[in-house]
């Protein structure tokens, strides 16, 4: 929450410096004195880790780029180059693949995180919003991403992915089809396609670090939300600087998924990849089963589970356009499920429909599969469009404690004086 | 704090439990169902996987007599025979090696292309020019380049979907990561006589393992078509065997450098860990929370 700023410059240039630009006075109350609530959880760190994320996949990303040809002749051999040929190219490479998923990982961790403590509802609402945007960077940035190694997957994914726009075609005739040979840059998925994807995912990530800030800015007006839903009250007795209680805290969750991340990256590279991505694009040659990554799969369970190709569009799109709402959709007076007996079912069930989602985005649309799809897309929905409003209404939370202090401290507030976090220096 | 323990200590019991339980080579089916291969014991497999040097040799001895004749391995350049890592054939023998194809060169200063012996900075030779010929030659389909066919090939599990979470810790457990060498090996090893009654396709041959069971490529091992010199045993199963090793260091040269390393980097980041948790708990005590 915004707080008296406490920052006093000690030398001479700083205090120059404090006059003309405040940044280090503003990195000081950003994470150095920010008051944070006591009681939050390892639930909590995956913002940093997600910081942590977003540096890596950019300095390898940098470092992949000085290697890597974007023509459709030459990418696929100069990612073998790399692999082969560069100092620590194989490194880079595996470390932005897998960088990737665990990029992915974190954010749905910290997006369930979000849901299950009400932490989109006021005044957070913006924050929320933000986050979801970021969402959106992301799937474009690892899409396009997916494409640069030209290999049969990156090559089939583009083709069925931009194909999808030609749907609007059945809205406004040849609408789609010139859309979809503006985006190729031509009459088919060639050389003017890859060019542009590389550029604009050299350029999104950036944007993505934009939002971040802005996304952190939103943050720190209200502060942080925490496991019980209830607001703070007494900064000094239930929150305590950022510094070094959550700066350790964190850090030590990154180090933790650290050893995941180099788990994958030396012993498993490939495991969440696709084998077929290591065969070369071949324009005349579909493969038989083009699937995306893991982290897309429930939104390609959506896609194919609607007849229609326009309809499967829409409801692909929708199930991220519809997060943006979600702060005004949920009308629970509660926001932690931890006091929301009824809902929380409703909420363990959205988990399995998404993780359900994603196990059947990667099968075959055949038979029971599809109808699979279906129930599950169905439930996703109204998850959304009718769990949420009317749990919120009928529910009888269970009795909120009256303060964060409680939980704390228990009942016995009155118990003297309080031992008091001391910010470092 | 106490909840998160006790489901990190439930969860790498259950990690450790199943790791243990399926240790054992585990029959995996591949795609369509009711095809079994089985997971091979590799010298490149798990934490502490290596190539053998030896073994390397004679699988590009292999490649160089029997593959390379329709084949080509375009990622691959001559000098990659003694780097670290690989085959380590001696600079001499690599030298030797790569001066006995005659490879295309040029222009000259008269602005002709002319043949050479093959230099060590030159890419392995391909047996033919281009795609076309390759397909010209071999009744229209051009024989895949094995650069990577090691990481291009893969084995589809068929099944249920509650064994999905398994099988994939299961993998990530016991660090089964060999499914392209092991579907090579049996792709290798699986020409066997189709069953009564089955139709084959004219220029097919049949193998039990390849998707559709009707493949361009014949059996092209036999027993004693390649001499080792060094007492290994000279059956299909072995030159099979050997190959595939050799394929799975050209698609991953970097293979013991990347093991070796995560070593490290994963012991070092285990101590990190611990040393940051317990400046964590130093801090945490001394107040309220």
């Amino acid at each position: 929450m915004a707080h008296q700023s406490t920052y006093q410059p000690k030398t001479a240039f700083t205090r120059w410096l404090d006059t003309r630009l405040p940044i280090i006075r503003f990195m000081y109350d950003s994470i150095v004195t920010f008051p944070t609530p006591r009681n939050l959880t390892y639930l909590w760190t995956f913002g940093g880790i997600l910081t942590f994320c977003l540096l890596v996949q950019i300095v390898t990303g940098i470092i992949l780029a000085m290697h890597y040809a974007p023509h459709v002749d030459h990418a696929f051999n100069s990612i073998e180059h790399l692999m082969r040929d560069v100092n620590y190219g194989w490194l880079m490479r595996y470390t932005h693949a897998v960088g990737a998923s665990m990029f992915f990982l974190a954010v749905y961790i910290h997006m369930f995180r979000g849901l299950y403590y009400g932490s989109y509802k006021a005044p957070r609402e913006v924050l929320w919003i933000l986050g979801v945007i970021i969402l959106f960077l992301m799937i474009a940035t690892a899409f396009m991403g997916y494409s640069l190694p030209w290999g049969q997957m990156s090559f089939w994914a583009v083709t069925v992915i931009t194909n999808l726009f030609s749907s609007l075609d059945s809205i406004i005739p040849g609408l789609g089809t010139t859309l979809v040979q503006c985006i190729w840059g031509g009459f088919a998925v060639d050389n003017a396609t890859l060019n542009r994807l590389f550029s604009l995912h050299y350029l999104l990530p950036f944007i993505i670090a934009g939002v971040v800030g802005l996304h952190i800015w939103a943050l720190h007006v209200p502060g942080n939300n925490n496991p019980t839903g209830v607001d703070i009250k007494d900064v000094k007795k239930e929150a305590i600087p950022f510094h070094p209680y959550y700066t350790v805290k964190d850090v030590f969750a990154i180090a933790v998924f650290a050893v995941l991340f180099a788990y994958l990256v030396f012993y498993a590279p490939n495991y969440l990849g696709h084998a077929d991505n290591y065969i070369p694009a071949n324009p005349l040659q579909t493969p038989p089963h083009i699937v995306p990554e893991w982290y897309f799969l429930p939104f390609y369970a959506i896609l194919r589970a609607i007849p229609d190709k326009l309809g499967g569009v829409i409801a692909m799109v929708g199930a991220i356009v519809i997060l943006f709402f979600i702060p005004w959709l949920d009308t629970s007076r509660v926001r932690s499920t931890s006091y929301r007996p009824i809902y929380k079912w409703f909420f363990w069930l959205f988990v399995f429909t998404c993780l359900a989602l994603g196990y059947l985005g990667a099968k075959p649309a055949e038979g029971w599969y599809v109808v699979a799809s279906q129930v599950f897309t169905a439930y996703y929905f109204l998850h959304f469009l009718v769990v949420m409003p009317v749990v919120g209404i009928i529910e009888t939370p269970r009795p909120l404690p009256s303060s964060v202090a409680e939980t704390i401290y228990g009942r016995e507030t009155g118990a003297g004086p309080q031992p008091q976090a001391v910010p470092a220096e | 704090m106490e909840r998160i323990k006790r489901l990190k200590c439930a969860f790498a019991g259950a990690v450790a439990g199943l790791g243990l339980a399926l240790a054992i080579p585990q029959p995996v089916s591949a795609a369509g169902g009711a095809v079994e291969i089985e997971r091979q014991q590799w010298t490149f497999g798990g934490l502490f996987g290596y190539f053998d040097q030896a073994q390397l040799q004679r699988g590009f001895k292999v490649y160089y007599n029997v593959c390379a004749s329709c084949h080509s391995m375009n990622l691959l350049y001559y000098r990659n025979l003694s780097q670290p890592g690989g085959p380590e054939f001696s600079e001499e023998q690599m030298k030797a090696i790569a001066a006995s194809v005659e490879v295309t060169a040029g222009p000259n200063d008269d602005g002709e292309m002319f043949t050479r012996p093959g230099l060590p900075t030159d890419r392995f030779k391909a047996p033919y020019e281009n795609e076309k010929a390759a397909a010209a030659a071999n009744n229209g389909v051009a024989p895949p380049d094995l650069s990577v066919i090691a990481k291009a090939r893969t084995i589809e599990r068929d099944a249920a979907w509650y064994m999905f979470p398994v099988n994939l810790i299961s993998d990530l457990a016991t660090q089964y990561q060999e499914q392209g060498p092991d579907y090579i090996y049996a792709l290798l090893t699986g020409y066997v006589d189709p069953p009564e009654g089955f139709e084959l396709s004219s220029g097919a041959h049949y193998n039990r393992v390849y998707p559709g069971h009707q493949i361009a490529m014949p059996n092209v091992l036999s027993d004693d078509i390649v001499e080792y010199g060094d007492g290994t045993p000279q059956t299909a199963e072995q030159y099979a065997r050997d190959v595939t090793a050799f394929l799975m260091w050209a698609a991953e040269p970097k293979l013991e450098e990347r093991k070796q390393l995560g070593l490290k980097v994963i012991i070092y980041l285990i101590i990190l860990s611990l040393l940051l948790y317990l400046s964590k708990r130093a801090l945490w005590r001394n107040i309220e929370h």
